[in-house]
């Protein structure tokens, strides 16, 4: 993968510290537009450092950010989300003591629902519907997920970043939840989405970039990992092995 | 349905309306809140005297005072100490105006007026400049203004009258010497206290439904979303610190606001009056008995409360004198041991109702 014109999202060099610690170590990462590029990696790698620096919730030490032609460095969390950027992390991000309607009226305050985004979000996650008026963190982990994903994308997006959204979910919810990412994917969404579980990546992902020690050590496109095992355990070790 | 059908549901849509689609509960509880509503409004017909009008008074004030605090604590999660400070600048609005010279509605409008601008001025400023720092820090922040606040009052003896505060002339309509009708209404004499509980009454209505619109706003979702997690909610876009700056202006205004009726009430004005901090406790006494979270935990809160400091020392009297035989059990119940019950009480209720009052009851729902 080269830097094309085509880049959403572009990271150079960047080098995050928490504490006094140095997660990354010159990251660099390109997420093209209208595809999803799948950010591989055992644990502890620095994907989700990556996706909080992005959003400026770790600030970058080092290192350029731009998100279509517009440095990210120097902005606060709340303007690079007003950007058009939607993070949906690891823990899933809703808010518990909200009802599914509130949760999915904060994305869009104070504005309201458009009615056909509405309609969109909940024929991708028809769950929501029987939800609605339910305390959010009522919700089972996959609803919980589902509730995100569908709050990250009632107001269209510019960029998704989506952290491990599969994580300690059933089979079924997973299917689920891939049906919602391709769905996505055919609406040509950009996508930055880690993930640990190797179904998911290949049957969703254009391109991937794997992480190790805070560093991009491979980059491609998807059908070539998936199509060349000896790379697939190479770059992606036991770690991804169990779930594949 | 039929037309009939629609028409017996109008008034309960009136009525939800009235609340902002926000009712405290189920129909039990609407019909409890109903008639606390009701027994406010007819108070000086109720319990006739002086004490009890001017306890009606201050439980309609305090409505304000605290629901405004708890937009503040219950529904944005910021532990301020300031808002005793705001409470007085509204009082000392009114009282400063009307001791030096002013007189009549104009004074009292601008008074509150100004006091409510300085407190939304002085809020903005802390909470701009305080809040992003961590909330222990904000608290401590907000501790010492408070503190600095009441010296000033203490000391400005010009303006403030220092420890004496100032005592004044409040319109002649609202005077104990006016007397709206000739003859009294129901056996109670309608004079000047009687009209200056209404207005209290009133103003405190209708800034309580203000609030309640407020926090079910879309603004009041934000402000629920920060309570739970704020960096969620500036990963959604939201300026936290606007938000929250935000809530402390409307919560210092409304505070203010309080603090002008309260002076109007007493006609006079002091630093014990609206700037202690045993003040300041008394409201967050009345948060945690009522229920954060709910602006109706505020109503019962403040009743709640405001009976206790007035009314337990009388119940402490009944039950001592009924076991003066008791030698150790009387000691216990002597009136002037009403703060150790309160506070026997407050921890009670704390144990037991974690959610306060208002809260245990709704969540019965």
């Amino acid at each position: 993968m080269t830097a094309g014109e085509d880049a959403m999202l572009r990271l150079e060099g960047v080098h995050t510290d928490i504490g006094r610690y140095r997660i990354l170590h010159g990251v660099d990462l390109i997420a093209r537009r209208g595809r999803v590029t799948m950010l591989l990696g055992r644990n502890g790698a620095g994907k989700t450092t990556t996706l909080r620096t992005i959003m400026g919730l770790w600030r970058a030490r080092q290192g350029q950010i731009v998100f279509d032609g517009k440095s990210l460095a120097a902005l606060e969390t709340p303007h690079i989300a007003r950007l058009g950027i939607a993070y949906v992390p690891e823990n899933m991000g809703i808010f518990g003591k909200l009802t599914v309607r509130e949760n999915m009226l904060l994305a869009t305050a104070p504005r309201g629902f458009a009615q056909p985004n509405l309609d969109r979000v909940l024929d991708s996650f028809p769950m929501l519907k029987v939800k609605w008026d339910s305390a959010a963190g009522s919700l089972s982990g996959g609803q919980k997920q589902m509730l995100a994903i569908a709050r990250a994308i009632i107001e269209p997006r510019r960029l998704l970043l989506i952290d491990e959204p599969t994580k300690g979910l059933s089979p079924a919810m997973v299917g689920q939840l891939v049906g919602a990412l391709l769905r996505l994917k055919a609406e040509q969404t950009t996508i930055l989405l880690v993930e640990q579980n190797f179904h998911v990546a290949e049957a969703v992902g254009d391109d991937f970039a794997v992480m190790d020690e805070g560093r991009i050590i491979h980059t491609g496109a998807m059908a070539a990992l998936i199509a060349d095992k000896a790379l697939q355990h190479r770059l992606l070790g036991l770690s991804m092995a169990a779930a594949v | 349905m039929t037309l009939a059908q629609q028409g017996d549901r109008r008034p309960v849509r009136w009525l939800s309306w009235f609340v902002s689609d926000d009712p405290p509960g189920r129909i039990p509880l609407n019909i409890f809140m109903l008639a606390i509503l009701l027994v406010l409004a007819f108070a000086p017909f109720l319990f006739p005297g002086t004490k009890a009008l001017g306890v009606s008074a201050r439980i309609c004030i305090f409505v304000i005072l605290v629901a405004s605090y708890d937009l503040m604590l219950g529904y944005t999660g910021i532990v301020s100490f300031a808002h005793t400070m705001f409470f007085g600048i509204g009082a000392y609005g009114v009282a400063i105006m009307l001791a030096k010279g002013w007189v009549g509605w104009g004074a009292v409008v601008l008074g509150a007026t100004a006091g409510a601008a300085v407190a939304a001025v002085i809020a903005a400023l802390i909470g701009m400049l305080s809040l992003r720092l961590r909330a222990i820090f904000f608290s401590m922040i907000t501790l010492a203004i408070a503190s600095f606040a009441q010296i000033v009052a203490e000391q400005w003896r010009n303006l403030t009258g220092g420890e004496d505060g100032l005592t004044f002339s409040v319109p002649a309509i609202l005077r104990p010497s006016f007397h709206l009708f000739a003859k009294p209404v129901l056996g109670i004499t309608v004079n000047g206290p009687v009209i200056t509980y209404y207005i209290a009454f009133a103003v405190a209505l209708i800034l309580f439904l203000i609030m309640l619109r407020v926090v079910n706003s879309p603004l009041g979702l934000v402000l629920r979303a920060i309570r739970e997690n704020e960096f969620r909610v500036e990963a959604m876009g939201y300026q936290v610190v606007a938000y929250r700056t935000l809530v402390c202006v409307l919560s210092a205004v409304m505070a203010a606001l309080a603090g002008a009726l309260m002076a109007l009430v007493l006609r006079y004005n002091g630093p014990d009056v609206t700037l202690s901090f045993s003040l300041m406790i008394d409201i967050l006494l009345m948060v945690v008995i009522g229920g954060m979270g709910s602006l109706y935990g505020a109503v019962i809160g403040s009743i709640v409360v405001v009976l206790a400091e007035y009314y337990l020392q009388n119940v402490l009297a009944s039950i001592s004198a009924a076991i003066v035989g008791m030698p150790v059990m009387s000691a216990l119940f002597h009136p002037d041991r009403w703060l150790l019950w309160l506070g026997i009480i407050f921890v009670l209720i704390v144990t037991f109702l974690p959610q306060g009052i208002f809260g245990r009851l709704r969540s019965r729902r």
